[in-house]
């Protein structure tokens, strides 16, 4: 039978001040882990977003990034006659040319400027994806007009409604805002192709198309279609695939966070442990008072584990805590792909709080352990003398 | 009457900075059931040890200890807390209770280990603690409690498993004169009504005339009874007043 929990419970509560200092030194440590966690689940949210599945995306032969990619409309016209795409309500294959390139926007927290991306796309292209518009109006053809991303618009102050930004060759007027949901749509500002195109002086070719399959199968026989057309200097890659490998990008901030927590997690861990071991001494006299009613010292050691786990398991719900807000904050990080930044939401799910409460249960089971032990083998006649 | 305790040729030597003490010396002692023996000694006599070593809190150098017949030196540390839970009821002289749980929850602590439901428990911790006269103080803390208080809860949880005999080393070596009194009168009540078995170590003249019995140790050795050491500055003790609960007893 074990010592009561609610022994535990008491002596934390009693020593409020240590057990607040001890629990916030890992608190933060789990803070942090979620918070890289969140950071990289709303990464891949916005990526995993983005993906149509059944959308194939060509780009010239060994291109991986649209940026660097040039697809002639000799090509696009050859893809559009593919079979296995599909058609909208007015017959129309969907199939979209799209120019992509980059902006440089001031915001307010880089005054020099961020890259955005600047889609060049005409109405399939639209079409295509899951956005709408929030306020105001499409581009319109061969008119310097855009419509830009919802995260564009709450981050960069240039960039407002009936505002004009400039690129390209001249100024371009914003008409509208769109949101694209948890996609890359938000942070990209879209014109019309040919004006796009005309305006980077590329008006024989695109960075590239992207096709929609008429069901999964389909998908496979274009891709392979795409792939083995000689007449063709493509490669292509399916949209999912694409956004996919751009999730890449958070595995270094990913890498980051883990590394700092798991320093920070090493000083916590000691400190949980010395101020345990502190606890042990103190309570010398009550570990041989215990003893000597008969508890055994396993009861002993499973009474102070506890409340080592306890302790941490209360610093991992303060860490979560922490990084909850987290939820409602919009950054935004450099994509090495499109040389531009991408806004997203942190995502603190429900699985990386989890991760946070066991990291630091483990966290107070590794600072606990060694204190536990030693409470557990005192010898009762040593115990009693502790005061 | 059958013999509760009995050391037989007890010895146990400690070392300190590499030399040997002899803190016991082939120690004979005999507890029967119902007794209340005083043990009495100056300091470093060895009285605490022979209690420690009784309550299997420590192991002897030489010589075994048969509580109702059994020789714990088999015995594994598990073992070992399980019978101190079953058999012994151990009051210490600083009353030990766990601070941050009540009076009752403190004598709750050894009945954890019974096979006692919760509310079985809860039940015997009351009783026990209405016995010593606090059932008015069930959920009070020990900071709540005066010293006599603090040192009744200890008794109410030294009976609460209804142990074969109680071990008390030096109970009112931290109470005043007038709750010593109420706590040795309380051990005197447990053995006389109650029929405990009670081993108490005191160096107080006063304290161990509520005993029945009285022995002395002396430079570790157990004198035959009756014989008190020549070097003995304290007054020996009298035989039992008629105003003392022992003598009371004898005279019913």
């Amino acid at each position: 039978m074990a010592v009561p929990f609610s022994y535990n419970i008491r002596n934390l509560l009693v020593r409020k001040t240590t057990t607040l200092m001890t629990a916030s030194g890992i608190a933060l440590s789990v803070a942090i882990l979620v918070a890289s966690l969140a950071l990289v689940d709303g990464l891949r949210a916005v990526f995993d977003n983005s993906a149509n599945p059944l959308q194939l995306l060509v780009l010239r032969k060994g291109g991986n990034s649209e940026l660097g990619s040039t697809v002639s409309t000799e090509d696009f016209e050859i893809l559009r006659a593919k079979s296995g795409i599909a058609i909208d309500r007015g017959g129309q294959p969907l199939v979209s040319q799209e120019l992509v390139n980059v902006a440089n926007l001031p915001s307010s927290q880089n005054p020099k400027g961020m890259n955005v991306t600047v889609r060049g796309l005409s109405p399939v292209g639209i079409k295509m994806r899951n956005v709408r518009l929030v306020t105001g109006r499409w581009f319109q053809s061969g008119k310097r007009e855009v419509v830009i991303g919802k995260a564009v618009s709450d981050r960069y102050p240039s960039a407002r409604m009936g505002n004009h930004i400039r690129f390209g060759k001249g100024d371009w007027e914003i008409t509208g805002v769109m949101d694209g949901g948890e996609s890359v749509i938000n942070s990209e500002i879209w014109g019309d192709f040919n004006q796009v195109s005309a305006d980077y002086n590329r008006q024989d070719s695109s960075s590239s198309v992207l096709m929609r399959a008429t069901d999964p199968v389909a998908m496979d026989a274009l891709q392979h279609s795409v792939e083995a057309d000689p007449r063709l200097n493509a490669s292509t890659i399916t949209e999912s695939a694409y956004y996919q490998s751009q999730t890449a990008l958070g595995a270094p901030l990913e890498f980051l966070g883990i590394l700092v927590s798991a320093i920070m997690a090493i000083g916590s861990g000691f400190a949980t442990a010395n101020v345990m071991y502190a606890t042990v001494v103190r309570r010398g006299k009550e570990i041989g008072t215990l003893k000597t009613l008969g508890f055994s010292e396993g009861s002993i050691l499973l009474s102070f584990l506890s409340e080592s786990v306890l302790l941490a398991g209360f610093a991992g719900v303060m860490g979560c805590l922490m990084a909850l807000p987290l939820n409602w904050v919009t950054t935004g990080v450099g994509n090495m792909m499109s040389f531009s930044e991408i806004a997203f939401r942190f995502h603190v799910s429900i699985e990386a709080l989890l991760s946070g409460l066991i990291f630091a249960v483990v966290l107070g089971t590794a600072g606990g352990a060694l204190p536990a032990r030693a409470a557990a083998r005192k010898e009762i006649l040593t115990a009693l003398r502790e005061a | 009457m059958e013999i509760v305790i009995e050391t037989k040729n007890l010895s146990k030597d400690y070392m300190r900075d590499d030399n040997s003490v002899t803190a016991l010396k082939n120690v004979s002692l005999e507890v029967r059931c119902g007794e209340f023996i005083a043990l009495m000694g100056p300091s470093g006599s060895g009285k605490s040890t022979l209690l420690h070593l009784i309550a299997a809190m420590d192991r002897p150098s030489e010589g075994e200890v048969l509580v109702l017949g059994q020789d714990l030196r088999g015995f594994r540390k598990r073992q070992l807390a399980r019978w101190r839970n079953r058999r012994i009821g151990f009051i210490f002289q600083a009353f030990n209770l766990i601070p941050v749980l009540t009076a009752l929850e403190n004598v709750m602590l050894p009945l954890k280990l019974t096979i006692l439901d919760a509310k079985e428990q809860v039940e015997h911790a009351r009783t026990a603690l209405e016995l010593v006269g606090l059932g008015d103080r069930f959920h009070h803390f020990p900071r709540q409690l005066s010293g006599g208080q603090e040192q009744r809860v200890a008794i109410a949880r030294a009976i609460a498993t209804d142990p074969d005999f109680i071990l008390a080393d030096e109970p009112t070596g931290n109470l005043d004169a007038v709750s010593a009194n109420d706590v040795l009168g309380l051990l005197a009540a447990l053995n006389n009504e109650h029929g405990k078995t009670i081993l108490m170590v005191t160096h107080d003249p006063h304290a161990a005339r509520f005993a029945k019995t009285t022995r002395y140790l002396d430079k570790g050795m157990l004198l035959p009874e009756g014989q008190v050491p020549q070097d003995w500055m304290a007054t020996p003790v009298p035989p039992p007043s008629a105003t003392t609960p022992a003598a009371q007893a004898q005279a019913q």
